[in-house]
Formats: structure tokens, C-alpha cells, sequence
């Protein structure tokens, strides 16, 4: 939290309000920012031991352009340490919770921002998605999160996990929010290489275009084995609901996505092994001073890692290795391009693809933190989709005993526009994104108080309180008058 | 050195591997200046320190520069290259990774196959041709930071970073293992430099770091497969490189003698002691892990790029010494000379084009004016003297306004205070005695005090003139015109 500096730049913006004449986009808009977006004069610590306290002397592209649009940053919030992990459990700083339940996980890496936008502290955050890390965490929190085409936003001031997967993209309560945000942070920025100058379209502008006539591709191989059944159905439903709205849809065939999750776990620790050995004590962060040079390097990197970080630049050192390079490195490069081969065959029949989110519904803390396998099956459905670079949207289509779903939309390479207008004709025909969590309305000292109840009971409570029509009541007069702020 | 027995019983093979710092104004990946001796950390940005976040983006000017090095040296220029990175741990390589381009067949760096023509050995014969030394590879990376220990009791207690340098532009010249002997190295090395300098894309300095070479030196008996190699590193000169790759020949033939193997490692040149040591073997040596850095795209080098480079490019030394030989009837050595330095060559054309008798401003520039350079270890266009200064110096000796001998004296002064000969003549009173009526005065006083060697010319010893003309030197303090002294003397002894 920056409150004094939240509370200044909303002054200034209220002042110009009161003065009358044009606003930019943003104007007085309070965003959120993932911790791993470097903030000038703000800690970034990328959820890590090895950075706290530092703080960067620069502004990342992407909240350059917030503040420009008028946006107040109003803090930084928590995530996987470097954006490594699916619950937000693995940040150096301790977890975050669900607000539909906070015995439960907000997803990850990104759960921060979702679970702030999802509980109402923020309308609006910046998240990153490597393989999944926006929109599996906006699908466990019932929000929308899109991943932007691999090029659409600038990485300059990410602080990279995986560089050619990563991108930043928005998170909000509606698709015209997330539409909003994207509007301000796209576009090609020449301090970034790898982004693309590819015109800009009016996101907001085109939302209310319809579904009519687009065709959406359901993927046959995303609902079979490890997908839960009730999430299954939703999003099934989801699709026939577009159907309903005009959208013609087919089933279109990704065979090679079971390869995606080892070959995203090759190429991500590969560039992660390299982006991550700069954390050695010497310039910046934390340091284990000792006599030599290399002791100061081990002990400073065994204690500022946490063990999932320290997993995968294991990992990819090993594939990057003599002798291995071949075998593992290279051949996922290849895979990477067979998938997204696939992915642009399939596109070159459908305007969209639809795949869940995620396989089930958000899981307990500590459920899956000592089984990475399991915890790296999250993402099955997102990863594919930053192995071959499109964009991909989540956005909430149903519940499960009260916890989210999302639907997953995956659209043409800088067809975002796309990927918007129907992930908005679906969310404006339903009412899952009016739907708050019990959370939402409590004073802080209430929700701390029952976390800690939780967090000290003797027996955690098998299942998550019901959550009563009165609470959702609540809640949606909140939503609303969020809404009318706007 | 060697014993010409034992020399001809192994062939020495040498390959280069050159560091060139380019001539940009900015760094390679980002846009803080490239300058030398600024205060420490003061060029420096998040992306040349390597700060979580950065990227890095490519400086046209850094491949256009490597582009000209490779249509000079002939190579193929590629039309796509890629960066990869170099994984190590060291304290002045801020990302631990180094952004360089790879060997790797799949992966071609900016150009590759190029050659660089040098002399036979003992082969200056005018028009002769030379031996042709593969060039491998022109790649780009970039510097490290630099590293400042603080020493005390000859232990370092501690060490400072400077990383002004940390991504300052790099060129890897990489040549085939044909060079065969340490002056062939230093030869190439020397055309190489001119080059370089000639195309405007590097100083070319040694001794201030922007050249820098490593050698690969390995022994074999002629036409057996190639020895186990060592590499030779932290050479500072030229001649250091000429050095170090002797005593390096002479220890590994030392150590193939004895019947013992050539240990595969890095061995550091010191200039001190004049010896080469180990500073690392091969067993230790680092998998450097490349892989293809994802935040550069690939380098696109359209032919047109490649087109304009070649029309762009000036007259390159190898031409200029043919042109020099053939137009302006030089001596091949002399020609080598002039064209071994981008200035040197500048200098020389200038002052033909000022005072066009090439063969005496030849003769001065490799004489007199490269040993005043060797000296004072510069290169003439690091001194105040101009072309202009040089062609009226030899305008003063053509027109017999002073001797050959005054000449010497002030070429000197000339060359350090950038003063003009003429000015310097007329301060110092050195103008050359052309005076025919002044110089006879002086002719009847020498007659006149050596009335000895005047009769024995008179008698038929000739030598006695010689004498006499340097009597008549000795009262003018070397100005009097010489043939006009001779012949005012002869007159005078036969009346």
C-alpha cells in the first residue's frame, strides 16, 4: 500500500475534476500493481527474500502509461515468488487467500490482484501470465483477466520470469474495465524489443459488436481426463450460451496441447535460469556476506530463493547443459512451435477457441504445495496459450459449492478486440460478475479476526462457511455502487 | 630463439581471436554514452547495470559497424543472425549472463568466412602476392564492467566495480588456425588494425584496450592432425603479442621434446617477466549454457544493407599499398609502412597533395618522423604537426633554403609544437648559406687559415677538399649550401 501517495495523486485528480475540462482514461482510477512491475520509489520484491527492500529508480512501461492516464497506483500486491507457482503460496512474504474462501487458494502467480480486485479493494490491477498467472487466478476469484498476444504489451520494467512467454495484462470486475486498462497499456514501446507495432484498436468501443456470426471452437482435447465435472459443465454451458447469442460453434482439434506442459516446463526454467542469476548480492538486494566471492553467491541465492524458485533454475540449468541442450532444450523449442502451428490451423477456421481455465475449482492451502506435479497441472489449459503467444481471457461462468469457474476465450495473434467483444456478449447476458464474495462489506478487523480463528482452530473447519443470500445482497449493492463510481 | 633443427621438426599453427571496441557513441543495448575516462559509474542505466526489468535493444550503428568490418575482410554477411546468451558468474557481468552471438552452425553469427591477406614471410618483393589467413567469423557482444581491487600487503581486501564499460560495444574477429609463426600473428594483427582504422570502425588501439587478442597456439609435425592447443591471453602490444606467442612456441616445442603432452589450458602473458602461465585449465573450463536471448529479435540484414556498406566503404589499405607501389613507385616496405596506420596513410596523401614528390615525403614519414612515433608511442595524428608543416619542410630542403642536416634538427620540434619549419629556421638562424658572395668570404678565411691542406690539394691530394669543405660547415654551423661551398672552394684552390 502507498496510502500517502494513493491519497496525493487522488487529490491531484479530484482537483482537476473540480477545475472541469477533459480527463485521460484513467483519471483518479485506482490500479493495483502486481509485485514483480517495477515502480519507481515503490519496494519491488517480486514475492522474493532476495529483493526486499529494493526499489527500483525506474518506472516500468506499462505504469507509465497508467500514470499518465491519470491512474493512482495505489499499492503492489503479492504473488509467487518471481511469478513461479499457481496459488500464491509461494511468495517470500506468506500467501494470499481467496475472498470466496479464504481456507482457499486466489490462484496464481497473479492472486494478489485477483484477490484484490475480486474482494473490492481496487477496481483495477496489473497482472502477469507466463503460463496461466492472470487468468487462472481471475477464473479462481470470478473475475476477468486477460493474457495479451505475446508482443501487445511492453515487458520493459517486468521483471522477467520466462521472457518469452511473459506479458502483462489487465485485471478487473468487467470486461469493459479490463478492456479499459488493456486500452491504456497496449501498443509498441521501443524500449522493448520484442513488442510489436501493431495498431491499437478501440477495445471499449468495439465490446457491444456481438457474437453473431463469430465462430468459436471448442478444443475436443480440454474435456477429458483431470477435468473437474461440474467445471466441465459450466463451461460447456458457457459455450452454448454464446451459441445462444448467435456465435456458431464447432469443435476444433489441438492434438499436441499434452505436450505443452513439460515443454512450458523446459523453455520457462531455461530463460528462468538465466534471468534469475543476477540475484547474487552483488549490486542490489539481499546479500550473505562472507570471505569469497562464490561462498557469498551460494549462501546469498540458498537464502534469498524460495524452493520452488530454486526447482526450476535447477531444472533449467539442466536443460540449458552440455550434452542436454539438444534433448530437452532445443526439442521443446520445437514442440513450442507445433503447438502453435496447431493453435493458428484451428484459428484459421474459427474466430475463437474455448477452453476452461483451469481444471478444477480453487484448491485448500497447503493442498498441493509439497506435490509441484499436481500444482503444475493447474495450468494445462493456460500454458498452451503463451506457448504459442495468443491472447486468452478468463472470465466468470458459474460456481461450484459456491467457488468460481472461469471461461477460457483464446483469440487470433493482436485480435484482442475479438477476444473482448465476446467475453463481454457472454458476461452482459449473464450475472456471474454481479456476484461478490462474503468478504466483501466486512470491516478489515472482522476479516482478520476470522482468519485468524481459521488459522488457530484446533481442527480447520472441513468446509468453507455457506454462503447466505444475505451476503450476496450485500455485496452486489457494494458491486453497484462501484459501478456507478465509474 | 630455436635451433634451426629443431624448427623444422614441428609447424607451428596460431589462430587469433580479436576484441574490437567500436566506434559508436552510444552502448550496445542501451543509450549511455561510450566514453573513456569518465568518473566511475557515471554511464551507466538500469539496462547497462542489468536491474530486474531491463532490456536490452540494439544499436544500428554497432551492426552496421560489424556489417563494414565484414565486407572488408570479404566475409559473407548473414541474413538473419540471432544473440545468445553466455551464462557465468562473475562480479563485472551485472546480468551473469553476457549477450554475445554463438558459434553455433544453426545459429550464424553477424557474417562468417572472410580472409585478410598478409605477406610471405620474407616475401616483400614488389607486386608479390600474398598469403591469404581465413577469417571464421565477425561477431557482436558486449563488454563487461571493470573490476578495481584494493590491494594491501599484495592481498586484495576488497574490490569496486566500475561499470561505465558494461555494455560498451563489441566485435569478435575469429581467424582459421593458419597464421604460422608469432610474426605472421603480429602482421596480421597490424593489417587487421589498419583496417579497422582505415573503415572508421575501431581505434585500434592495444594499449588502451579497444584491440584486444587472444592467440589459440598449438605444434604439429607438418601435416599430422592438429596439436592440443593453449590460449594465450592478456597481450597488450603488438610486439607483446610477437612476444608472447615466441616464448609460447618455444615452450611447448620445449615440452613436446621431453615427450610430454601440451596441456590443454589459459595461460597469461606477463610482459615483466616475459614468460606466459597457467591461469586455467580446460578440466575447469565452463558450460557456458547458450541459449537464444528472448529479448532480441533476430538480426535482419537485408542485401541492400549489405550493398550500401560496400559503397560506402573508403579505400582499404591492401589497395592503397598496391596503389602506392604501382602510381607513386614506392618500395613495398615503404608502402607497408605508410598503410599500417589509417593516419599514417592520411598524413602521407595530404602532403603528396600539398607537395607532390611522394618518394621524400616517403622517406621522411617511415624515417625520421616513425622513429620520433615509436618514441614518443603515438600516432601522428595524436601531434599538433599537419601535412602542411611536412611539405613545407621539404619545400625548404628542395629549394636548398636549408640542408638535409637542418632539416633533421627541427623535424623535432616541428612534430611536438606543431610549429611551422619555416618560422623555426628563421628563430634559430639556420637558414642555409645560399649567398654566393657571403659564402666566398667565408671560402678565403678557410683558404686562408689552412695553408697545410691547401698546398697538399694543390700537390694532387685531393682528399685535403674534403677537409676543407668541413672547415667551411664548421664556421657556418652546418648552413652553408653544400655544393656551393665545393664549388667556390675548387675555383678558388685552382686559381
Amino acid at each position: 500500500m502507498d496510502r500517502e501517495g494513493a491519497l496525493r495523486a487522488a487529490g491531484e485528480w479530484d482537483a482537476r475534476y473540480a477545475r472541469g475540462g477533459a480527463l485521460p482514461a484513467l483519471a483518479g482510477l485506482p490500479v493495483a500493481v502486481k509485485d514483480i512491475i517495477c515502480t519507481a520509489g515503490m519496494p519491488t520484491t517480486c514475492g522474493s527474500r532476495i529483493l526486499a527492500g529494493w526499489v527500483p529508480p525506474y518506472d516500468a512501461t506499462v505504469v507509465s502509461r497508467l500514470k499518465d492516464a491519470g491512474a493512482v497506483i495505489v499499492g503492489k500486491t503479492n504473488l509467487d515468488e518471481f511469478a513461479m507457482g499457481s496459488s500464491t503460496e509461494n511468495s517470500g512474504f506468506g500467501p494470499t487467500r481467496n475472498p470466496w474462501d479464504p481456507e482457499r487458494v486466489p490462484g496464481g502467480s497473479s492472486g494478489g490482484s485477483a484477490a484484490a480486485v475480486a474482494a473490492g479493494m481496487t477496481p483495477l490491477a496489473l497482472g502477469t501470465d507466463t503460463g496461466g498467472s492472470i487468468r487462472q487466478p481471475a477464473g479462481f476469484t470470478s473475475i476477468v483477466g486477460m493474457k495479451p498476444t505475446y508482443g501487445r504489451v511492453s515487458r520493459y520494467g517486468l521483471v522477467a520470469f520466462a521472457s518469452s512467454l511473459d506479458q502483462v495484462g489487465p485485471m478487473a470486475r468487467t470486461v469493459a474495465d479490463a478492456a479499459l486498462l488493456l486500452q491504456v497499456i497496449a501498443g509498441r514501446d521501443p524500449k522493448d524489443s520484442t513488442s510489436v507495432d501493431v495498431p491499437v484498436e478501440d477495445y471499449p468501443g468495439t465490446l457491444p459488436r456481438g457474437v453473431r456470426g463469430l465462430r468459436i471452437g471448442i478444443v475436443r482435447e480440454a474435456f477429458g481426463q483431470g477435468l473437474q465435472g461440474d467445471v466441465g459443465e459450466a463451461v460447456r454451458a458457457a459455450a452454448a450460451h454464446l451459441g445462444s447469442l448467435g456465435a456458431a460453434l464447432t469443435e476444433v482439434s489441438l492434438p499436441s496441447i499434452p505436450y505443452a506442459l513439460p515443454t512450458y516446463y523446459l523453455l520457462a526454467t531455461s530463460e528462468a535460469s538465466a534471468n534469475l542469476a543476477r540475484y547474487d548480492g552483488v549490486q542490489y538486494g539481499l546479500r550473505v556476506p562472507t570471505d569469497d566471492l562464490f561462498t557469498m553467491y551460494t549462501r546469498t541465492r540458498r537464502q534469498g530463493f524460495g524452493s520452488e524458485v530454486k526447482r526450476r533454475i535447477m531444472l533449467g540449468t539442466y536443460a540449458l547443459s552440455a550434452g542436454y541442450y539438444e534433448g530437452f532444450f532445443l526439442k521443446a523449442q520445437r514442440v513450442r512451435t507445433l503447438i502453435r502451428r496447431e493453435f493458428l490451423q484451428a484459428l484459421d477456421a474459427v474466430d475463437l477457441v474455448l477452453m476452461p481455465v483451469s481444471p478444477t475449482v480453487p484448491f485448500r492451502l497447503g493442498e498441493k504445495v509439497d506435490d509441484p506435479l499436481q500444482m503444475y497441472l493447474a495450468d494445462i489449459y493456460t500454458i498452451p496459450v503463451n506457448l504459442a503467444g495468443l491472447p486468452g481471457i478468463s472470465v466468470p461462468c458459474g460456481f461450484s459449492s459456491g467457488l468460481p469457474i472461469g471461461l477460457q476465450l483464446i483469440g487470433k495473434p493482436f485480435d484482442e478486440a475479438t477476444v473482448l467483444r465476446a467475453a463481454y456478449a457472454y458476461e452482459q447476458d449473464t450475472d456471474w460478475h454481479t456476484r461478490r464474495p462474503p468478504v466483501v462489506g466486512q470491516s478489515r478487523s472482522q476479516a482478520v479476526a476470522e482468519v485468524h480463528k481459521r488459522d488457530h482452530a484446533t481442527t480447520p473447519p472441513r468446509r468453507a462457511p455457506k454462503r447466505g443470500a444475505q451476503t450476496r445482497q450485500r455485496s452486489s449493492r457494494k458491486s453497484k455502487k462501484a459501478r456507478t463510481r465509474k | 630463439m630455436s635451433t634451426p633443427a629443431i624448427a623444422t621438426s614441428y609447424e607451428t599453427v596460431i589462430g587469433l581471436e580479436i576484441h574490437v571496441q567500436l566506434l559508436t557513441a552510444s552502448k550496445m543495448f542501451c543509450a549511455c554514452p561510450v566514453t573513456f575516462g569518465a568518473p566511475p559509474n557515471t554511464l551507466i542505466c538500469p539496462v547497462c547495470l542489468g536491474l530486474p526489468g531491463s532490456l536490452p535493444v540494439l544499436n544500428r550503428k554497432a551492426v552496421d559497424l560489424g556489417l563494414r568490418t565484414a565486407v572488408a575482410l570479404g566475409c559473407t554477411a548473414q541474413p538473419t543472425s540471432q544473440f545468445h546468451r553466455k551464462n557465468y558468474y562473475y562480479p563485472d557481468l551485472p546480468k551473469n549472463y553476457q549477450i554475445t552471438q554463438y558459434r553455433y552452425k544453426v545459429h550464424p553469427p553477424l557474417a562468417i568466412d572472410g580472409s585478410l591477406e598478409i605477406p610471405r614471410e620474407d616475401n616483400l618483393v614488389p607486386g608479390g602476392t600474398g598469403r591469404r589467413i581465413g577469417v571464421r567469423r565477425v561477431h557482436l557482444e558486449e563488454d563487461t564492467g571493470r573490476l578495481v581491487h584494493a590491494e594491501q600487503h599484495g592481498r586484495i581486501r576488497y574490490s569496486l566495480i566500475d561499470f561505465n564499460r558494461s555494455g560498451v560495444p563489441l566485435m569478435e574477429i575469429v581467424t582459421e588456425p593458419e597464421l604460422r609463426s608469432p610474426q605472421e600473428a603480429r602482421t596480421f594483427l597490424a593489417r587487421l588494425r589498419a583496417v579497422l582504422q582505415a573503415i572508421e570502425v575501431s581505434t585500434g588501439k592495444m594499449e588502451e584496450g579497444s584491440l584486444r587478442c587472444d592467440a589459440n597456439v598449438s605444434l604439429r609435425r607438418p601435416g599430422a592432425e592438429l596439436g592440443i592447443r593453449t590460449e594465450v591471453k592478456n597481450m597488450n602490444s603488438l610486439r607483446s603479442v610477437e612476444r608472447a606467442l615466441a616464448y609460447e612456441v618455444e615452450r611447448q616445442r620445449a615440452v613436446l621434446d621431453r615427450g610430454q603432452p601440451v596441456e590443454q589450458e589459459t595461460r597469461h602473458w606477463d610482459e615483466r617477466r616475459g614468460i606466459t602461465f597457467s591461469s586455467r585449465t580446460k578440466e575447469e573450463a565452463q558450460d557456458y549454457r547458450y541459449f537464444p536471448e528472448p529479448d532480441l529479435v533476430p538480426i535482419a540484414v537485408a542485401p541492400q544493407w549489405v550493398a550500401q556498406v560496400r559503397a560506402s566503404l573508403p579505400e582499404l589499405p591492401e589497395a592503397k599499398r598496391r596503389r602506392y607501389v604501382a602510381t607513386y613507385g614506392l618500395p613495398e616496405y615503404d608502402a607497408e609502412l605508410l598503410t599500417s596506420s589509417a593516419a599514417m596513410a592520411r598524413f602521407f596523401e595530404e602532403t603528396v597533395r600539398l607537395f607532390p614528390h611522394p618518394k621524400a615525403a616517403c622517406n621522411w614519414l617511415v624515417g625520421d618522423i616513425t622513429a620520433y612515433l615509436n618514441v614518443a608511442g603515438k600516432e601522428i595524428d595524436e601531434l599538433p604537426v599537419t601535412p602542411a608543416h611536412l611539405a613545407e619542410l621539404l619545400q625548404l630542403v628542395e629549394r636548398g633554403a636549408i640542408s638535409g642536416r637542418t632539416a633533421k634538427e627541427i623535424v623535432a620540434e616541428m612534430l611536438a609544437q606543431g610549429r611551422r619549419p619555416e618560422v623555426i629556421v628563421g628563430e634559430r638562424g639556420l637558414a642555409q648559406i645560399s649567398d654566393e658572395e657571403a659564402l666566398a668570404r667565408i671560402v678565403d678565411e678557410v683558404l686562408a687559415e689552412h695553408t697545410g691542406p691547401v698546398s697538399e690539394y694543390r700537390a694532387g691530394k685531393t682528399q685535403a677538399l674534403t677537409f676543407l669543405v668541413g672547415q667551411v660547415m664548421k664556421k657556418t654551423r652546418g648552413r652553408a649550401n653544400p655544393e656551393m661551398a665545393n664549388r667556390l672552394l675548387k675555383e678558388k684552390l685552382k686559381s
